[in-house]
């Protein structure tokens, strides 16, 4: 069952890093409750993962965690939370997850009884539904294999529950190299949100099951995909901030039918999607350049919960072996944000960060709180997937010509044009979502199969 | 104006029926296709691949523009093909196994498209016999992997590697490239080139088929 917001629960005020209207505690660990915790991701350095590398992988995971821990204990940190992203191997062989899954969370074990250190572990499967071509997304092997991986790493000790999962992708990925936002409505707010209810659904089903919590998901392979191109100049910075605002829409869907958060690291729509449900999120800035480059290094930390180095492999680098290295750059950060709580200064180190960053990139002007708040207000104003797809990513692209030209954001000449260029395809756009998923529906016949949605293409 | 100029004009600016419409005129006045091919059609694309490569235009741009070429090509291909006209070489594309990462791989197999070479994609996931099935039956000038992923890079070397055992090797180069990949890497698994975008994967793809012929005509 979906159970949509119609308000957002925070306003602008209330939007600060550690602290979400609805904190999350397990195991003694409570997350928005009024401080940041870091969370660590870390993966292989270049090597194969078959049975015959099980041991060698194993091995390396519990160097990884060991060290990472070790460093945590040293700094004084007292709670970190642990990502465990599964490698695409492990989904399809779940007892690998499994068993990797238990490792981790008997170290993490250890360390709190030895060292008093506090820690929750995150599974994030990997979205294996499109090692099938074209992706079967409700039936079939690699669905059966993904919830399969789900429930046995949630049993082996996974205390929270993520994914990113990659509906509509056949149409988005498309979409954002041709620069096409009706495109990117379409695969984003319709495919992208009717896929999210499906599997959302059930990885609630699995928490339940399994005592675990639902946590939430990433709009990655969409939003982060038109960052990064935006990044490396193959599209407008722009229109990558309008995609980023139109997936907000479907990652929401996760919490309507029963995700509490903490929404997934590298969703910078979790901005949005805190002043939406009011549950705790994870973010990653400049300490996650060691796996992307970005434009919101400062900025997304004005509302994280959880702070994080999106991942890293286990190579070394001058101090030590990466992880190691990201632990304690994200304990230091946190340290930061956390000494600014205790003395109540914590709304100017949030306005700091959002003044350091805001004026000098769209896709960071569109994290400040005012914007995020007047986005968040634009989704929940409409029930409807497309209502909510076509109505902020109008927002965005107002907000943006309104700053540009209250000199509050710097936009090049060749930029501004696309937003012309999308206004004008957004006024182009049929009235009702009926209309609009017919239409779209056949334009993108050979690209995906309709079957696999369920959207209603009539009425 | 010359003709072939007006082409390369038409293409620039992205004109697809203007494009098609001074093909079918130059056709008509005996102007030879290979000099359609060459001095008008991609003569406009490497402007626009240019203009792509200093930061003037955004893909989208430069996919309106693969619009009007293919136009062009459309009405040249089968005269081309009438006159025995050599391609400018063949590019067999892929992902490696276990990897769906396919952006990075795609804008490589669009910007060497545009560029006029021919490109053969074989999707994400390929296993190794997949690629060595691919090289037996379109006999490319160059195989191109892509790899996002440290745990799925390590796929690349099994590629050369079956190429080797095949003895396959020799007849065709191989590129690699994707996030985690640098040029070291290349040398360590033995492949040809790594480009680390796609605009100089391109350049690298000219460098290595002018290698070739000029050795081929030794
Ligand atoms: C977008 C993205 C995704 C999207 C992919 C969408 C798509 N259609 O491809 C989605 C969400 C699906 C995804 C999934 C996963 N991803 Co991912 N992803 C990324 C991200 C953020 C950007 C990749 C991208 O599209 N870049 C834009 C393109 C244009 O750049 P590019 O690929 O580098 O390509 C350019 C050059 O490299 C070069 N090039 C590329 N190929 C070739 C080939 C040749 C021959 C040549 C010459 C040149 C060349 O030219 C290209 C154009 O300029 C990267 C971060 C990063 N640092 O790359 C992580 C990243 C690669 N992913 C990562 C991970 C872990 C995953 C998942 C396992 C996550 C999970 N648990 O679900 C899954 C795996 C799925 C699978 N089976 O493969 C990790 C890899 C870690 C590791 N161990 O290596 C990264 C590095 C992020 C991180 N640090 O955590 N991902």
């Amino acid at each position: 069952m979906r159970n949509r917001f119609t308000t957002a629960a925070l306003d602008s005020g209330a939007l600060l890093f550690g602290t979400a209207k609805f904190p999350l505690t397990r195991r003694g660990v409570t997350i928005g409750g009024g401080s940041v915790i870091p969370e660590i991701n870390f993966t292989l350095p270049p090597m194969d993962v078959e049975q015959g590398s099980m041991e060698e992988v194993k091995k390396i995971y519990l160097e990884m965690i060991d060290s990472v821990c070790r460093r945590a204990v040293e700094l004084h940190q007292r709670e970190i939370i642990v990502e465990f992203e599964l490698l695409p191997e492990m989904t399809l062989n779940p007892v690998w997850g499994e068993e990797i899954t238990a490792l981790l969370q008997r170290s993490l074990e250890e360390f709190l009884d030895r060292d008093g250190l506090q820690s929750l572990l995150r599974i994030t499967p990997v979205d294996i539904r499109e090692t099938s071509k074209p992706p079967r997304r409700r039936e079939g092997r690699e669905v059966d294999t993904l919830f399969d991986a789900f429930r046995r790493c949630a049993r082996a000790g996974g205390d929270m529950l993520s994914i990113e999962s990659t509906g509509g992708k056949e149409v988005t990925d498309p979409s954002i190299i041709a620069g096409d936002l009706r495109g990117i409505i379409f695969g984003a707010a319709i495919l992208g949100s009717a896929d999210m209810e499906y599997l959302w659904e059930q990885i609630c089903s699995i928490g339940k099951e399994t005592g675990s919590i639902p946590a939430g998901d990433t709009a990655c392979g969409i939003g982060n995909t038109a960052m990064i191109l935006a990044d490396q100049g193959y599209v407008p910075k722009v229109f990558a901030t309008v995609v980023r605002a139109v997936t907000a829409v479907r990652s929401l869907v996760a919490y309507e039918v029963g995700a509490v958060g903490p929404g997934k690291d590298c969703g910078y729509e979790n901005a949005i999607l805190k002043a939406i449900t009011g549950f705790p999120m994870s973010l990653e800035g400049k300490s996650a350049a060691c796996a992307h480059f970005s434009a919101i290094g400062n900025i997304a930390g004005a509302y994280a919960d959880l702070w994080s180095n999106e991942s890293v492999q286990q190579v070394k680098l001058l101090s030590g072996m990466a992880p190691v290295v990201s632990m304690e750059q994200l304990i230091y950060d946190c340290r930061l944000f956390n000494a600014a709580v205790n003395k109540g200064s914590a709304g100017d180190l949030r306005d700091l960060l959002v003044d350091s960053d805001a004026l000098l990139d769209p896709q960071a002007f569109i994290l400040r709180p005012d914007v995020v708040r007047s986005l968040a207000k634009a989704i929940v104003a409409e029930r409807e997937d497309y209502g909510r797809g076509v109505r902020v990513a109008w927002e965005a692209v107002r907000l943006m010509k309104d700053a540009a030209s209250h000199g509050e954001l710097l936009i090049s000449d060749r930029e501004g044009s696309w937003l012309e260029r999308m206004e004008l395809e957004l006024n182009g756009l049929p009235a009702t979502s009926m209309q609009f998923v017919s239409e779209e529906t056949e334009r993108w016949s050979d690209a995906f199969d309709c079957t696999q949605y369920l959207v209603e293409t009539h009425a | 104006m010359d003709l072939l100029q007006d082409i390369a004009l038409n293409v620039q600016s992205g004109y697809t029926e203007k494009t098609r419409k001074a093909v079918e005129q130059a056709v008509a006045e005996g102007i030879p296709a290979n000099d359609i091919l060459h001095k008008g059609l991609i003569a406009g694309m490497n402007v626009v691949a240019e203009r792509f490569k200093t930061g003037q235009m955004f893909l989208p741009e430069v996919l309106a523009v693969a619009g009007a070429m293919k136009a062009g090509m459309t009405i040249v291909r089968p005269l081309l093909e009438m006159t025995n006209h050599e391609s400018l070489g063949k590019i067999v594309i892929g992902t490696v196994r276990g990897d769906m990462h396919d952006i990075g791989k795609n804008l490589v197999a669009i910007m060497l498209q545009g560029a006029g070479f021919d490109v053969v994609d074989l999707g994400t996931d390929v296993r190794a016999d997949k690629f060595i099935e691919a090289v037996e039956r379109e006999h490319p000038d160059i195989i191109g992997m892509s790899a996002l992923l440290t745990t799925t890079m390590v796929h690349m070397k099994g590629v050369i590697e079956a190429l080797e055992k095949k003895n396959l090797r020799e007849k065709v180069k191989v590129i690699i490239g994707g996030a985690p990949i640098s040029r070291n890497y290349a040398q360590e698994i033995r492949a040809d080139g790594y480009a680390r975008d796609a605009a100089t994967a391109v350049d690298l793809v000219r460098t290595l088929l002018n290698s070739t012929r000029a050795t081929a005509a030794v």
